[in-house]
């Protein structure tokens, strides 16, 4: 019992700022971010990784941060929901879901944008089915889901480089 | 001077951007566990892995020992509080912590309360229980033989496991039609037990204050006001020293309405510690303790003519309620709205019987994002017409043509007592049929059985009960189920709204503003909305059943109309006529002989506060209580079109098309998506989504790998069509329409399988339509049933 709760030092990168912060071995990074660094646009919804509510980006990559240990993001660079907009100005993504009606109850929003996120970084113009594909760990249980790929869409449009031929 | 354009104020009709969404889209909601108090404690609750078992005893001393431990409570403590059971809404008891025997896997048995989420959990896990196990009951027909063992045996009186029995419609007159029948068509069929499972869990932060005597609960409830009467009455606190707070909610759909057992544990613990405590469910406690749904045995009979009319209609249902009758059911609610079956069709008479049973389940039979059991009811009533129509060897369409109700038709009396009042039911189908293209997917059809591949198309019309209601039949806890609406507006012309009832990813905070600007010609913009807060919210039902438009919608526009008579008064003295000269158009009165002379709304507004005439009580402030007549009724036609692979039973969705008339439209885009989220719900329902139990009683998906929920990949597109017949009696002519496309939805599923294996002889598969069970069917020509297996020993 008293190894539980030996706390351990993680230095992360959370949202561009550089946290020091001292957490229990067992702690997971979602009750991290929430309950440690205030962070709750990060959400739970299932003790399983499959829902998708707690998705941040961990070093760009999309990670269910309920199944992440805190410890593990040592040195790493976490971000969040509350990273996306840049001072007042919302992220495509953000503008996206608004216009389009890409959420009800607004729950499995960050999660979802953070996932689309990561496409998109990766993949600037994708399809509906790319999109579909990349956003199937995610669970969203008001929309439907059409409106959300409409979303995506809309973003990756508004991202694109404004020059064609 | 031009009136204003109501799309331009975001009024009736205007695809308004939804103002929930700016806090939302940034992670800035404020969901139940996002709160954090000071000297916050957190709760966690020890559950039983047994579904029924004597208590022989509960060691709680290791717990007591870990560091950082603050309480651990037992059923024996509750006791003392005389709150080791609970009232339900449906007027049974429940078990808020066992002290006798457990009746379900998952019930509550203690809980603990720690400095952390983390040392509560492991306060649980060294609690020794010590279980004596008795035979588990997992089906009502288990639970209904003679010699089943008795469950509820807390129950004085109680001799067996029925829990209810009811019947509606005209029996003599029912057994007469069937009597001169050319036809009788029977049907048997299990609606699977499913759960509502938003993907917030549910979780409540009680905080009873000592000094002041006050308690403050924030809690996932999508009935506020309800839970504040239930927790006066159960905890015997006085009413207004209890304040229920429901902030943002991550998905209800019926999930959020009960009172659960860990809500009033953190409300006692709070008590016993004057501190604040917090319990947040894990996704398996959700999954296995709280609010199930449907489950529910029909078999029932049409009969026929055979130029194709429907002469009566009769069914029984068996229903699987687990071990508490926990459901929001209104006393008076003879059968749960299940005799709302076949209310578009033109029948005679009818005859319906339901039982409900006990069984070593969850309490079951919430309202599944629907209103209480009418899910089941049309679902069962598609899968009859379809069946019926086959039987006489006639086209489905053809055969609802016959059947639905005509438009002269109305008000029409249903053989069961409802009034439905308005619809086009023949319009909807005709939009469907032309939209799907149906006389050429019949012809591809045939051209594609010719090659081996399985097509089939399924239809399924419906109208449904909507917006509970009208307070001669229904009541919650004896309060009748009106709601409410307040509007003040400012001396500026803003104005603030708060109601009863209770958003939950609805958009309220956009819809009823856009009512107050139909309604006053206030931006909506200029209009903040409020809900979820007793103690500042006027008193209301809540947010299920589809009733917030129909009835806290109806309030808002009524109360925005008193708004408007007193500013009227207003006008006149402002416009130096006699109020009979006042003219209104939207946003703006005049004087009927001078158009050109006229005020605001607004300039109403600050006169209120400071040039109203001599004898007029200052302010510009109202409040209504809306009472419907009747329910609303919309109707909706969906189609599927799929295609059935032999070889693995896995079946694709073709095309879609959705035809709802919900009456007027307050928000096109709201509506549009609550339909799409609708039918991706009946998708589910009809694809993969069921919790099931094994023999044991062990509930098998009792998370998210088990419990399969359609994702983005799965999920097909929605075609969206729409008719409009306003609701002759609501004020803005508004019908509901959160649940249709969920409750509407997996017949048009399961017919498109089955006709596309009409030529196997299938009459049945239960839902889900996994693969191995369309499979199965196609290769054994038997119908396939997905009632849970029973032990035999």
């Amino acid at each position: 019992m008293d190894k539980l709760v030996d706390k351990r030092r993680v230095t992360v990168t959370v949202n561009g700022e550089e946290r020091v912060v001292e957490v229990e071995p067992r702690v997971l990074l979602a009750h991290l971010l929430r309950q440690g660094l205030g962070l709750t646009g990060t959400h739970i919804g299932c003790d399983t990784t499959n829902c998708g509510a707690c998705t941040v980006l961990v070093d760009g990559s999309p990670t269910k941060s309920c199944t992440m240990l805190a410890v593990q993001t040592d040195g790493h660079e976490v971000r969040t929901v509350e990273g996306m907009a840049q001072a007042s100005e919302l992220h495509p993504l953000q503008e996206g879901f608004k216009e389009e009606h890409g959420l009800q109850c607004g729950f499995c929003t960050p999660g979802m944008m953070m996932s689309a996120m990561a496409l998109l970084e990766r993949n600037p113009d994708p399809t509906e089915e790319d999109i579909r594909w990349a956003l199937s760990g995610n669970l969203c249980r008001c929309t439907g889901y059409q409106n959300i790929v409409k979303a995506v869409l809309w973003a990756a449009k508004k991202m694109q480089p404004a020059v064609t031929a | 001077m031009t009136a204003l354009d109501e799309i331009k104020i975001g009024g009736l009709g205007s695809s308004r951007k939804r103002v929930e969404d700016d806090r939302f889209i940034r992670g800035r909601g404020n969901y139940t566990d996002d709160i954090t108090l000071p000297g916050m404690l957190h709760m966690e609750i020890l559950r039983s892995p047994l579904a029924h078992a004597r208590i022989k005893s509960i060691d709680t001393s290791k717990a007591w020992q870990i560091p950082g431990v603050r309480l651990v409570l037992t059923g024996e403590m509750a006791a003392q509080r005389n709150l080791a059971w609970m009232p339900t809404l449906s007027y049974d008891t429940q078990a808020v912590l066992a002290t006798d025997k457990v009746r379900f896997q998952g019930q509550e048995i203690a809980c603990v309360v720690a400095d952390d989420p983390y040392i509560a959990k492991d306060g649980c896990e060294a609690i020794d229980v010590e279980y004596e196990p008795l035979p588990p009951i997992v089906n009502p027909a288990q639970a209904l033989a003679p010699d089943a063992p008795l469950i509820r045996d807390d129950k004085e009186g109680q001799t067996d496991n029925v829990c209810y029995q009811w019947e509606v419609g005209d029996k003599e007159g029912t057994d007469r039609a069937f009597a001169q029948a050319d036809v009788v068509s029977r049907l048997k069929l299990h609606y699977p037990r499913s759960h509502p499972s938003p993907i917030e869990n549910c979780g409540s932060i009680a905080n009873f204050d000592p000094a002041t005597q006050k308690l403050t609960v924030y809690m996932t409830t999508q009935a506020p006001h309800i839970i504040r009467a239930a927790v006066a009455l159960v905890a015997e606190l006085p009413e207004h020293m209890i304040r229920i707070i429901s902030p943002d909610i991550g998905g209800g759909f019926g999930n959020k309405v009960p009172v659960y057992p860990g809500y009033v544990c953190s409300i006692l613990c709070s008590i016993l510690l004057g501190k604040p405590v917090k319990w947040i469910e894990d996704k398996s406690g959700n999954l296995i303790s709280t609010g199930f749904a449907r489950d529910m045995y029909f078999d029932g009979e049409l009969a026929l003519r055979k130029d194709g009319r429907i002469l009566a209609a009769r069914f029984h249902a068996d229903t699987d309620q687990g071990a508490f009758f926990s459901d929001a059911q209104p006393s008076k609610f003879k059968i749960g709205l299940v005799h709302s079956a076949f209310a578009c069709y033109d029948i005679p008479v009818g005859h319906i019987t339901a039982r409900g049973a006990y069984t070593n389940k969850a309490p079951g039979g919430v309202a599944y994002r629907c209103s209480f059991r009418v899910t089941e009811a049309m679902y069962f009533q598609e899968r009859m017409i379809a069946a019926a129509a086959a039987d006489l060897g006639l086209d489905p369409a053809e055969f609802r043509r016959v059947n639905l109700v005509r438009d002269e038709q109305f008000p029409y009396r249903t053989p069961f007592g409802f009034l439905t009042d308005s619809g086009q039911y023949h319009k909807c189908l005709q939009i469907g049929l032309d939209a799907i293209g149906y006389d050429q997917f019949l012809k591809d059809k045939e051209d594609a059985a010719k090659r081996g591949r399985r097509l089939g198309i399924g239809i399924s019309t419906m109208t449904e009960p909507l917006g509970a209601g009208n307070s001669r039949e229904y009541d919650i806890l004896g309060i009748k189920m009106f709601d409410s609406a307040e509007l003040r507006v400012h001396p500026t012309g803003k104005a603030i709204l708060r109601t009863g009832a209770k958003t939950q990813g609805q958009g309220h905070e956009t819809t009823w503003a856009q009512i107050v600007a139909h309604e006053l010609g206030i931006p909506a913009a200029d209009v903040l909305v409020e809900e979820g807060d007793t103690d500042t919210a006027p008193f209301g039902m809540g947010t299920y059943a589809s009733r917030s438009t129909p009835v806290a919608g109806a309030a808002v526009a009524m109360v925005s109309r008193k708004i408007r008579a007193k500013a009227r008064k207003l006008a006149a003295h402002l416009l130096e006529v006699s109020e009979e000269d006042v003219e209104w158009e939207l946003g703006r009165f005049y004087v009927r002989s001078a158009p050109n002379r006229g005020v605001t709304i607004q300039e109403c507004a600050m006169a209120a506060y400071g040039n109203m005439p001599d004898g007029m009580e200052p302010g510009l402030e109202n409040n209504a209580y809306y009472d419907p007549p009747n329910l609303t009724w919309p109707f909706a036609c969906y189609i599927a079109t799929v295609e059935v692979d032999p070889e693995t039973g896995v079946w694709d969705v073709l095309r879609f098309v959705a035809v709802d008339d919900c009456g007027v439209r307050i928000n096109p885009m709201i509506v549009e998506g609550q339909i799409m989220g609708g039918l991706t719900e009946a998708y589910a329902m009809s694809n993969m989504q069921f919790i099931t139990f094994d023999e044991e009683g062990n509930c098998v998906g009792s998370n998210y790998m088990d419990y399969l929920l359609p994702t983005a990949w799965e999920t097909p597109g929605f075609e969206l069509h729409e008719v409009v017949t306003p609701c002759p009696h609501h004020p803005i002519g508004a019908k509901g329409v959160g649940e249709c496309a969920a409750v509407g939805g997996p017949a048009a599923f399961v017919n498109a399988v089955l006709d596309a294996l009409s030529d196997t002889g299938v009459r049945n598969i239960d839902m889900p339509l996994l693969p191995d069970r369309v499979w199965e069917a196609i290769n054994t020509r038997a119908d396939i049933s997905g009632a849970p297996p029973v032990r035999t020993d």
